[in-house]
Order: structure tokens, then sequence, then C-alpha cells
């Protein structure tokens, strides 16, 4: 923990929160994985159910994120955490379990596995990092690659001829009855890093509550794998992902309706 | 406890649910359905976990979840799905969490078909995943002994913390038999300190396979080994029938160890010095007693239901010195004793 | 208009500069010496007392390597 040097007359306005450990993540500068992890672990502070969470991490570049909470967690195969957190989460009813996925992991190699998880209405929490490439495996095309994107195996930009279009998660789940809560954020500014947290938090209390599935989809950067500088690649996010990504409420089952101030878009 | 008329799988689903099995996963797959459908009934009327999975990729992907979280957890399933587990069956046994899974063999390669066969022999001593373990794998012959294997799986995977197999060929499966059932125990209401339950005031509990550094995943695979080594030492199980004096040893298990059974008994009746050596344990394999057993006899005839896969294993232990010779039949058909029998004659009368 | 200030991890800092961006009276640059990770972290420069402890660097720091304070409210 920083030792907080606090004057006699100051108050302290924002801290590290608890839950996250004291380790030096390995995430690019300028990564929003860290972002995400902070919003994730100020929710788990604020709610105050660090004890009883379990995480279950994913394969792609938040491979290590069990290193970075300090709370229960197991690492899943590629694809396979919301099966995974099925089985931690039905054999351990009262513990908040949430799965942490990039696009790789959910979007490809793990649809079908989010699309039961959701269908069947598992009392969990899907935090989805949605950057548009592979980041771990240096850049590869993504289900959630724009067309016309450039990477390392659309190096002529995507071309939905040859590899469709791209997914867009927070819709798809939305259309399933046990989905409770969908919705699509942004991490690009602090504006939206803000209204972030607050889906992050109604997310876990969705699971709280037992009314289902919740997933919240991060729009996220990459700098190394976009080729950008950090700056850059929120700009990117702002221009190019979010008019093909709207942001968006896309489920919220009424019973979440009184914890938010209003419905909103 | 009285013996009631039972079909295999229902026999295993049962003995499962008596020895405390508190979650079940799986998928339907012929010739192992029942069992999934027991565990539906079961399960949920005794308040505990059932889930059918989207596919056998996410069943042994929750049985992961489950055993990491400290739940006695298993699944069920035939070849071809076993197949797709293979992935969950590397990554539970690197994390060394406990698991069950029945593998009731149908005819492959491929689809193949729902008879009864032997083919995965290899495919779950080897080590059922990638990588550098084995699974502990039981093969029953009859309903009875699929109960208590079913029951004994559950004792050593939580003794070892790894994963076991009852490897069933699809005739054990569909069978009838009477048996016994044990007694009914409850789901311990303890986990183990190293389950993931929410950290408390504890420090936290990682369940992880993965190991960036050489020499940190050497040594996990030293322990692992050492592991094995233990079990290799402690857990050989076989039977023998009219081993005494045998000249001609037929090695068999499950359905085809029944067949091997009735030739013995046959080439008794004619005056042949024939006996059975049936493995229970298919890993850690009978080595020690095989190669007692090597050294009197004068043949040896593996039968299997496969293209010959044990018969490699006996080979590797007999060696060169006494000849062992396979009898099978492939995709799913079952050697009948006078095939057994007439490959023996044969080769007696060769001047064996 | 309250006062405010941060604390920057400078070990923890990878020089993202996404504070720096974030910054309204634009007082955050990034240091010229690197820290040991190899990183130039950023710093407050802050002569004019102009942080309000707004907390948006805090807000879109991907590393949580900055503490906001800022002056207590004065009470009647």
């Amino acid at each position: 923990m920083v030792a907080l040097a606090v004057a006699r007359d100051e108050e302290v306005v924002y801290r590290r929160p608890g839950t996250l450990t004291d380790v030096y993540t390995h995430y690019c500068p300028g990564c929003t994985h860290g972002t995400a992890h902070r919003l994730v672990a100020e929710v788990i502070d604020e709610l105050e159910i660090r004890e009883r969470t379990i995480l279950v991490a994913s394969v792609g570049c938040s491979v290590f994120a069990y290193n970075y909470f300090d709370v229960d967690a197991c690492e899943a195969a590629h694809g396979r955490a919301p099966a995974m957190a099925t089985g931690v989460k039905r054999v351990n009813p009262d513990a908040i379990v949430f799965t942490y996925q990039g696009d790789g992991d959910l979007a490809s190699i793990g649809i079908a596995e989010v699309i039961h998880a959701a269908t069947r209405g598992e009392n969990i929490t899907t935090i989805f990092i949605n950057n548009a490439v592979y980041g771990m495996t240096g850049g590869q095309m993504a289900p959630t690659s724009l067309l016309g994107q450039k990477t390392t195996s659309s190096p002529f930009g995507r071309e939905a001829k040859l590899a469709g279009y791209p997914l867009r998660v927070a819709e798809l789940l939305a259309g399933l009855p046990g989905t409770a809560y969908s919705v699509r954020r942004s991490l690009h500014d602090a504006r939206h890093v803000i209204q972030a947290k607050k889906a992050i938090r109604l997310a876990f209390i969705t699971q709280m509550e037992g009314l289902g599935f919740s997933i919240v989809e991060l729009l996220s950067t990459c700098p190394t794998n976009w080729g950008m500088d950090p700056g850059e690649a929120c700009e990117w996010v702002r221009d190019q992902m979010v008019p093909n990504y709207p942001l968006g409420d896309y489920k919220v089952v009424e019973a979440l309706e009184r914890y938010s101030k209003r419905g909103r878009k | 406890m009285s013996k009631q008329l039972l079909k295999g799988n229902v026999a295993i689903a049962e003995a499962a649910v008596r020895a405390g099995c508190e979650a079940y996963f799986g998928y339907p797959i012929t010739p192992q359905t029942e069992l999934l459908e027991h565990m539906s009934q079961r399960m949920l009327e005794l308040g505990r976990v059932f889930l059918q999975a989207e596919s056998e990729v996410a069943a042994v992907n929750m049985v992961y979840g489950a055993a990491a979280a400290g739940a006695r957890v298993m699944t069920s399933s035939s070849s071809p799905g076993v197949s797709l587990m293979q992935e969950g069956f590397s990554y539970i046994a690197a994390s060394e969490v406990p698991a069950v899974v029945v593998d009731v063999m149908r005819g492959g390669p491929g689809l193949g078909n729902i008879q009864p066969s032997q083919a995965d022999y290899n495919q779950v001593t080897r080590s059922a995943g990638h990588g550098d373990f084995h699974p502990i794998v039981l093969a029953p012959a009859t309903v009875q002994e699929a109960i208590d294997l079913t029951v004994l799986a559950f004792d050593l995977a939580w003794q070892y913390r790894t994963l076991v197999f009852v490897a069933a060929d699809g005739a054990i499966g569909q069978m009838m038999e009477p048996a016994e059932l044990p007694a009914l125990r409850d789901v311990p209401v303890e986990r183990p300190s190293w389950a993931l339950t929410g950290a408390g005031q504890r420090p936290k509990n990682v369940i992880t396979s993965l190991y960036l550094g050489a020499d940190q995943l050497e040594a996990l695979n030293e322990r692992l080994q050492r592991k094995l080594d233990r079990i290799q030492d402690c857990e050989v199980r076989y039977d023998e029938y009219y081993l005494d004096d045998a000249d001609i040893i037929l090695v068999a298990f499950g359905t085809a160890a029944r067949v091997a059974q009735t030739a013995v008994k046959r080439l008794r009746q004619k005056g042949h010095a024939a006996g059975l050596f049936r493995p229970i344990s298919l890993w850690p394999f009978p080595e020690q007693r095989l190669a007692q057993l090597a050294v009197t006899a004068e043949a040896f005839f593996v039968i299997e239901m496969n293209a010959g896969q044990m018969v490699h294993d006996v080979r590797e232990v007999v060696g060169a010195a006494v000849p062992v010779k396979f009898v099978g039949r492939m995709g799913g058909v079952i050697p009948m004793p006078d095939e057994v029998e007439e490959a023996i004659y044969n080769w007696l009368a060769c001047g064996g | 208009m309250a006062h405010g200030r941060i604390v920057i991890d400078a070990e923890r800092c990878k020089g993202c500069e996404l504070c720096r961006s974030a910054c309204p009276p634009q007082i955050i640059s990034l240091s010229d010496s690197l820290n040991s990770q190899g990183y130039q972290a950023a710093v407050l420069v802050d002569p004019g007392q102009l942080c309000t402890g707004c907390a948006l660097c805090a807000v879109v720091c991907p590393d949580v390597c900055i503490t906001v304070y800022r002056m207590a409210k004065r009470r009647n």
C-alpha cells in the first residue's frame, strides 16, 4: 500500500484501491487493461465483496490478471472462462464470480461458452475488453477487428468477403433472455472511464441480486499493436471504434432500474 | 444392501452419487447418455449440482472450475467427447485439482459408431491430454466392479489430487447385471484449504497451470512425476484367474476379459494350462506382476477390442523372451471366445 | 477554488502521458530522467498552484500511480 502523506488540512481524493495488489503490471504504457483492472478493483472495494470474489482469468494479455487482484482466482483455458466460472459459481453460489476476457478469448474461441453462460442466465459477471486485435500474440485480426483494419493476419485490411464482419458482442448477448445486463462503454477518456465504472458497478450488483448474466464490453486501446502512442490510440477508439461499436445499454432488466438514476444512452 | 438389476451407466452414476459427488457436468453422447440422465434426476433430488453443458469442451471446463472450488466433481463421455475434453484434462492435471472422468468407449476413430470398443486405451493411459502426466485409469469388467471402481475413483482423485478415469467399454455401460450399491455418503461440508472459496481473511488462492519460466515448469513437472511414482507404487490393481500353473496367459481388460475368461474355461476343459491376467488399473499398469508371470509363461495372448494397444505395454514388460500374441477386433466388434480359442489352437499347432 | 496536489509513484509510471492529456490546467509533464523500468515518469509541475484535485489524471491512469489530495473544505 502506498503510504499516504496527508497534511493536516488535506483530504484524500483518490488512492489506489485495496483490491489491487502492489505488483507492477506488465501491460504496455497506455494500455487500458490497467484502467479496467482499476475500475473493477474500485467497484469490488466499494461493494465490499473482495472476500467472496473469485476471478476466472483468461488467455490474452490479461493472462496474469490473478497477480493484480487480491482475490481467489483461477486460470481458464482460452475461451473457457465462462464455463469454468459456471463450475465455480454453481458449487459456490455465495461467491461473486467474474471473468475477465479479451476479444480473442471471448468472441472467437470462447463465443459458445459465453453465449451459453448468458443463455443459462448464469449469475456471473463478464468484463469484456474489446481492442479489435489479438494483443498477446502480436496483433492478429480478431472477430472484433474493423473492416479495412490492417493487422498482422489481415495485412491488406479486413475484407468482409474473405473474413466476415466485426462481431458486436454486447448486442448479441443482449438478445438472450438469460442476460440481465449487457452494455458497452469505452475507456478512451476521463468522462467515458467514469461512465464505465458505473456500468461495472451495476454489473456486479446484477450478480449480487441474482438477476442473471451481466457483461460490460469496454472499448479499449492497444497502442503497441495498433502502432500508435497511447494518446493516438484513445483517439482511434473515439473516432473509429465508437462509430462501429455504439456505446449504450443493450439490456438492462427492470430490477436494475432502481440502481441507475435514469435509463441512459 | 441388497442386489438390484442395474444398467452399467446407471450403476456408475448412482455409485458416484453415493460416493458423495457434489457436482456433475456432462453432455449427451451414446453409449453413456443414461449416466447423464440419471444424474439429472438424482443430483437435483439431493440438492446437488447438475448441469448439461453446451458441449464436452464446456463440460470439462465446468468440471475444472468446480474442482478448483474444492467440490467433488465428475463428468462422463464417450470417445469423441473425450477427445474434446483433452485440453481440460491437461489443465486439471497440471493444476492438481481432483476430478473423476468416466469414458464409456465406443468404436472409432472419428465419429465411428456406438458399438463398444477399447480403442481409447492409448488415449487415456498415455496422458489423456498434452504434456507429461498420466491419469489413474481403472477398467471395470462387471457392473459391480464399475460401481466399486467409481467410488474408488473419487477416493483416489482426492487422495492424490489428480485425475482419475473409469474406462469402461460400451458394453459395460449398457449391460444389466445384479449389483450392490454402497450406502449414500453426504457431500463433504468443508472445502480444502487450497480451494477457491473467496479469500476472506486468508491470503488468496490461485489455481493455474501457467508457469512461464522453464525452471518453474520443470519444478511442477518434477512434483507431478513424484506423485505419479507414488501412485505407481501404491495403486496397481489386477485380477487373476487360473494363473497358478498357467503356461498360456491371456491378458485382457473389461469386456474382452470376460470373453477371455470363457476361452480360458474352455481351454482348461480341453486340458490346456491357460489362465487370465486381468489388469484393473490400466495406469498404473501392473508391470511387476506381469514380469513375474513372464518367468514361467510360454506365451501371452492379449485380447482387446481395438487394433492392439495394451499389447504393446505387455510386450514392453515381457520382453523378447516370451511370445506375446494379439487377438482383437476393431470398429466396435466384440471378439468371441471361439475366435480367441482358434488363435491359441493355431499357435499351438504351429509348434507353439 | 480548492487547492489540490497529486503524488505520482514514479517507479510505477510508464510515461504513457494519458494523465497529461486529461489534466485541465495542463500541469503534468514528463520527467527528464528515466525510472528503473526505463520510462520517463509523469511529474506534476505546478508553480502556480493550479491543481484543484479534480483527479481526472487518476481517472485515466492505467497504472494507478497517482494519489490525489485536496485541501479539506472549511467548516463554519
